[in-house]
C-alpha cells in the first residue's frame, strides 16, 4: 500500500513542472491565439540557465535566487522573441504561427548544444530539500514534497493575479475579445508582450525547478512539449485550472501506467485523451472554440485542372527526370530516389493540409508506419517485394484510420497538437517495444529484390510511383470528393447545410493521405535498407510541413516543387554543416515571415500580375445598384 | 376525415437556456408554395426557433414534421436530404471556390457522389449549375472566386445553392439583412417567383417590415418566446398585440396582461 502512495506522490511531484509549462502555454494562447510551440524550448533554456547559475551562486539564497533569476532571464528572451518575431505573425494563419515557433525550437536545440555541449548535465540538489522522508519503509525525496506543495500555490497566485489585478482583468477581457479591448484604448502591443513574458516565465520556472530531479539535456524540449500538448488537449486550451487538473491526471497516469504496461506506458495516457476527446472535444475545462479565422487572401487564383499545354510540360519534366540514370552516378541516383520519395510524402501531406485544411504536425507517423510495415513483411513474413510494396502501406492506412478518426473531431490548433501527440505515441512505441521493433537499433537488412536493386532501377521505380501518386492525388483534387473536401475546409456550416458529412469526408482524406505517406515510407525502407524510429519522428513531420509550405500551401501541386528544392537543399546542408537544425530553423522562420506564399505561390502571383495588365473580362459588380432614395 | 399533412407542421416547440425560456410552445404550419414570415422584436426567439427547424439546434420538447415525417432531432445534413434548403443570416459559402463550384458542391451532394474519388468535378452537372445560376441572375458570375463577390450577390448565390437539391421547403434567416433597399426588393421578388413556380414553401425571418408586408402570404409574430399573432399581412398589421410589441412600452404592458389573463 505504502508503495502505491509513494508512486502517487511521485506522480504529483512530476505534475508540477508540467502544470507550470502548460499553464504558461494556455495563458499565451488565451490572449494571443498563438500555440507557442517554442514553449518547450523556453522550458529547456530555463533549465540550462538555472544549471549554470546554480553552479556559480553558492548557498541556499544563491540556489533559489538562481532559479528565479533563470526564469526572469528567459522571460526577457521571450519578450525579445515576441517583439521581433511574433508581432509580425499575429495575423498570419495558425499553421504559420505554429511553424515559426517550431523553427525557433529547432534553432534553440542547436544553440544549447553549442553553448552547453551535448552531454547531460546533472545539477545541484536543492538546499534544504536534499534528504528523503521515510514513509512506511519507502523513501520520498523531500524535494518532491516541495514540488507537490508548489503547484497549488502557483495556481493560487495565478488566480489572484487574474482576478485581483488590473492587468489580470485586461488579460481576461482580451481572452474573450481582444478587438474590443483594443477598441477601448488598451495598448494591445504591451498587453501581448507582458502576457507572453508571464507565460515564458512559467515555462522557464518549470524547467529550472526540474534540475534537482532530472539531468538537463538538449532533447527535453520535445519531450515536455508533447506532454504539454496532451495536457492542454485534455484540460482545455486557455484554462489554467484545466491545465492543473490535466497535469495531475497525466502525471498520475504515467506513474501508474509504468506499473501496468511497463514498456508502453504512454498508451494509457492516449486512451484517456481519446475518451476525453470523444466526450468533450474542447477539453475538460475548455470552451468550444469559435471557427478559426480564415486565411486572408486565400483565393487569389481559383484552382483549375492543368491545361493540355501544362500537361505536356509536366510530362516533359518527367521524361527529363527519367533520363537521369543515363548520365548521373550512383550517389546522384540515390539522392534522386530519396527526393522522389519525399515528393510522395509531401504531396500526401499537401492533400490533407491544403485541400482539406487539416495541418497535421505528425504526418511522419504514417510514413514511418509504411516503412515498418515493409520491415515486418519482408523480414518476418519473408514476402516478395511486390507484395510487400502493396501491403506495407496498409499499416500507414490503418494507423491513419485509427488516429484520423479522433483527429478529425477537432480542427485548427487542436488538430495540429493532436496529430503531433499521436505521432509521438507511435514513435514511443517503435522506440520502446524493442522485442518487436528493435527499438533504437531499428530493423536492418530490408533490401530490394534484384530487379529493383540497382540504383538506376530503384530510381525509376521511385520516380514512377511518385509520378503516379502525384497524378492520382491531383485527380482527386478535381474529383467530386475533392470538391467536397474543399467545401468542408471553406465552411463547415455550409457543407453540413448541403448534406455533407464533413467529419467523414475529412476522415477519408486523412486515410488517403496516411496511406499515400505509407507508400513513400515503404519505398524509403527499401532505399535505406533499414527502418528506425526516426522514420516517424517529429523532425520528419516538420520536414513535410516545410516542403508543403515552401512550395506554397495555396497551390494545387506546389508540394512537388517544395519537396525537390527542400530535400536537395537539406541533403546538401547536412553535408556542409553540423548546425543543420539552426540553419533549418532560421530558414523556416524566414519563409513564414517574408515568403509566406511559397515558391509556386510566388510564381503564380507574378503571372497573375502580368495578366492583370490586360483589362479583365467583365467588371466585378456588373449590375448597377440604384439608390432607393 | 383524412387530410394530407401540411408541408411543415410545428407543434409545441420549446427551448430554454438555463432559466430563460427562449421559445415556449410555438405551433404553426406551412403549405407548399406559401410564403410565411416569422417576425418579432430582437430577442423574441426567432433565431432559436429557426435553428430548431433544420436541426442546427435541438428543442427541449415539441415536434417538427415535414409532410408528416418527423425531423426533430435530425442533423442539418439529414434535414437537407429530406428537401429543406437553408440560407444563413450571415452568408456561409465556400470562399476559395468559384461561384459555379459552390453550386456544384451542392449538386454533387444531391447526386450522392461525395465519395467519388476519380470523376471529374469541373464537368459535374455543369448544365444544371448554369441553370440555377441563371435562375438567380448570377449566370455571368460563374467563374468568379466566391470570395470576391459583393454581399448581395453572395445572398443570391446562397439561394442558388439552397435550390440545388430541388427543395420542398426553403428556410431563409434574414435573407435581406445587410443589403441595399433595391437589392432587398429584387431578392424577395425573385424568391417569391421561384417559390410559386416550383411550389416551394418558404419560411423567412425579417426585420424589414416593408419586405415582410409586401412579400409574405401569411405572417406569424413571436414575442418573448411565444406566438402572439398569426394571419394575413392586413390582419397582423391591425392586431393590437402586435402593434403593442412594435410600438411601445405602455401598450406592451397592457398586452401582456391580457395575454396572461387568457392563458
Amino acid at each position: 500500500m505504502a508503495f502505491y502512495v509513494v508512486q502517487f506522490l511521485t506522480g504529483l511531484a512530476s505534475a508540477a513542472s508540467l502544470f507550470l509549462v502548460a499553464s504558461g502555454l494556455s495563458i499565451i494562447f488565451g490572449v494571443t491565439r498563438i500555440v507557442n510551440f517554442a514553449h518547450g524550448a523556453f522550458y529547456m533554456i530555463g533549465a540550462y540557465i538555472a544549471f549554470t547559475l546554480t553552479e556559480r551562486l553558492s548557498g541556499a539564497v544563491g540556489f533559489w535566487g538562481a532559479i528565479v533569476l533563470a526564469a526572469l532571464a528567459v522571460a526577457l528572451i521571450g519578450v525579445l522573441v515576441e517583439m521581433v518575431l511574433l508581432r509580425r505573425i499575429y495575423h498570419a494563419p495558425e499553421l504559420f504561427q505554429l511553424l515559426a515557433t517550431f523553427g525557433l525550437t529547432l534553432m534553440v536545440e542547436d544553440l544549447v548544444v553549442l553553448i552547453w555541449g551535448p552531454d547531460d548535465l546533472v545539477g545541484r540538489r536543492a538546499p534544504g530539500f536534499r534528504g528523503a522522508i521515510d514513509f512506511f519503509g519507502q523513501n520520498i525525496p523531500s524535494y518532491d514534497l516541495f514540488l507537490i506543495v508548489l503547484s497549488p500555490v502557483v495556481l493560487g497566485i495565478l488566480w489572484l493575479l487574474f482576478q485581483r489585478t488590473r492587468w489580470g482583468v485586461l488579460v481576461r477581457a482580451a481572452t474573450q475579445d481582444r478587438d474590443m479591448v483594443a477598441a477601448l484604448g488598451v495598448n494591445q502591443k504591451w498587453l501581448f508582450t507582458s502576457v507572453f513574458a508571464v507565460g515564458v516565465f512559467l515555462a522557464a520556472l518549470g524547467g529550472a525547478l526540474q534540475i534537482p530531479r532530472d539531468a538537463v539535456h538538449h532533447a527535453m524540449d520535445l519531450r515536455i512539449i508533447v506532454e504539454v500538448f496532451v495536457v492542454v488537449v485534455i484540460g482545455g486550451l486557455g484554462s489554467i485550472v484545466g491545465a492543473f487538473v490535466a497535469a495531475v491526471l497525466v502525471s498520475e497516469l504515467n506513474a501508474f501506467g509504468i506499473l501496468i504496461f511497463p514498456k508502453i506506458s504512454i498508451i494509457l495516457v492516449f486512451l484517456v485523451m481519446a475518451v476525453v476527446l470523444i466526450v468533450r472535444p474542447w477539453g475538460l475545462f475548455g470552451k468550444p472554440e469559435a471557427a478559426a479565422r480564415k486565411t486572408p487572401g486565400l483565393t487569389v487564383n481559383p484552382w483549375r485542372p492543368l491545361t493540355s499545354n501544362e500537361r505536356l510540360a509536366a510530362l516533359a519534366a518527367l521524361v527529363v527526370a527519367a533520363t537521369l540514370p543515363l548520365f548521373a552516378g550512383n550517389y546522384a541516383l540515390t539522392v534522386g530516389s530519396e527526393i522522389a520519395i519525399f515528393v510522395i510524402f509531401a504531396v500526401s501531406l499537401h492533400f490533407l493540409m491544403s485541400v482539406g485544411g487539416l495541418a497535421s504536425f505528425g504526418h511522419a507517423a504514417y510514413f514511418g508506419l509504411g516503412a515498418y510495415g515493409i520491415a515486418f513483411l519482408a523480414k518476418m513474413a519473408g514476402l516478395p517485394m511486390i507484395v510487400c510494396l502493396l501491403l506495407g502501406p496498409l499499416l500507414g492506412c490503418m494507423g491513419a484510420a485509427v488516429f484520423g478518426f479522433f483527429a478529425v473531431q477537432l480542427s485548427g490548433v487542436y488538430f495540429a497538437m493532436l496529430t503531433l501527440a499521436f505521432a509521438q505515441i507511435v514513435w514511443s512505441i517503435a522506440f520502446q517495444w524493442v522485442s518487436v521493433t528493435g527499438g533504437d537499433n531499428g530493423i536492418l537488412g530490408v533490401w530490394p529484390e534484384k530487379w529493383a536493386a540497382s540504383p538506376s532501377n530503384f530510381y525509376w521505380l521511385a520516380l514512377g510511383v511518385a509520378a503516379l501518386v502525384t497524378i492520382a492525388l491531383r485527380a482527386m483534387v478535381f474529383s467530386p470528393f475533392g470538391y467536397a473536401l474543399r467545401a468542408t475546409r471553406d465552411s463547415l456550416l455550409r457543407s453540413e447545410a448541403v448534406g455533407i458529412n464533413a467529419k467523414r469526408i475529412q476522415w477519408t482524406a486523412f486515410v488517403i493521405a496516411g496511406t499515400t505517406a505509407g507508400i513513400g515510407g515503404a519505398l524509403f525502407a527499401y532505399l535505406k535498407g533499414s527502418v528506425f524510429p526516426d522514420n516517424l519522428g517529429i523532425s520528419l513531420s516538420v520536414d513535410a510541413l516545410v516542403m508543403v509550405l515552401l512550395g506554397g500551401v495555396e497551390t494545387v501541386s506546389g508540394a512537388v516543387i517544395g519537396a525537390i528544392v527542400y530535400k536537395a537543399l537539406n541533403i546538401w546542408l547536412v553535408s556542409q554543416t553540423d548546425l543543420s537544425k539552426l540553419v533549418l530553423g532560421g530558414f523556416i522562420v524566414l519563409i513564414v515571415v517574408v515568403f509566406p506564399k511559397g515558391i509556386v505561390g510566388m510564381l503564380e502571383m507574378l503571372a497573375q500580375r502580368r495578366r492583370k495588365a490586360s483589362p479583365p473580362g467583365s467588371p466585378l459588380i456588373a449590375k448597377p445598384i440604384e439608390s432607393a432614395e | 376525415m383524412s387530410v394530407a399533412p401540411p408541408l411543415l407542421a410545428v407543434e409545441g416547440l420549446t427551448k430554454s437556456y438555463g432559466g430563460i425560456h427562449a421559445v415556449r410552445g410555438v405551433s404553426f404550419s406551412l403549405r407548399s408554395g406559401e410564403i410565411l414570415a416569422l417576425i418579432g422584436p430582437n430577442g423574441a426567439g426567432k433565431s432559436t426557433c429557426f435553428d430548431m427547424l433544420n436541426g442546427q439546434n435541438k428543442p427541449d420538447s415539441g415536434h417538427v414534421r415535414l409532410l408528416g415525417e418527423e425531423i426533430t432531432g435530425k442533423k442539418p445534413r439529414e434535414v437537407w436530404r429530406m428537401g429543406v434548403g437553408r440560407t444563413f443570416q450571415i452568408t456561409a459559402t465556400f470562399a476559395t471556390m468559384t461561384v459555379r463550384e459552390n453550386v456544384q458542391v451542392a449538386l454533387i451532394s444531391h447526386g450522392k457522389q461525395l465519395f467519388n474519388l476519380f470523376g471529374s468535378a469541373p464537368n459535374f452537372d455543369r448544365g444544371e449549375a448554369g441553370r440555377l445560376l441563371e435562375l438567380v441572375g448570377m449566370g455571368g458570375y460563374a467563374d468568379r472566386p466566391c470570395g470576391e463577390l459583393a454581399y448581395g450577390d453572395l445572398k443570391r448565390l446562397e439561394l442558388a445553392v439552397a435550390l440545388a437539391n430541388q427543395p420542398r421547403l426553403l428556410l431563409m434567416d434574414e435573407p435581406t439583412a445587410g443589403m441595399a433597399p433595391r437589392e432587398r426588393v429584387d431578392l424577395m421578388r425573385l424568391t417569391a417567383q421561384i417559390a410559386r413556380e416550383k411550389s416551394i414553401g418558404v419560411l423567412f425571418t425579417e426585420h424589414d417590415m416593408d419586405v415582410v408586408f409586401e412579400h409574405a402570404d401569411r405572417i406569424i409574430v413571436l414575442n418573448r418566446g411565444t406566438l402572439i399573432a398569426e394571419g394575413s399581412p392586413a390582419e397582423v398589421r391591425s392586431n393590437p398585440q402586435v402593434q403593442a410589441v412594435y410600438l411601445g412600452e405602455g401598450l406592451l404592458y397592457d398586452a401582456e396582461h391580457r395575454e396572461g389573463a387568457s392563458a
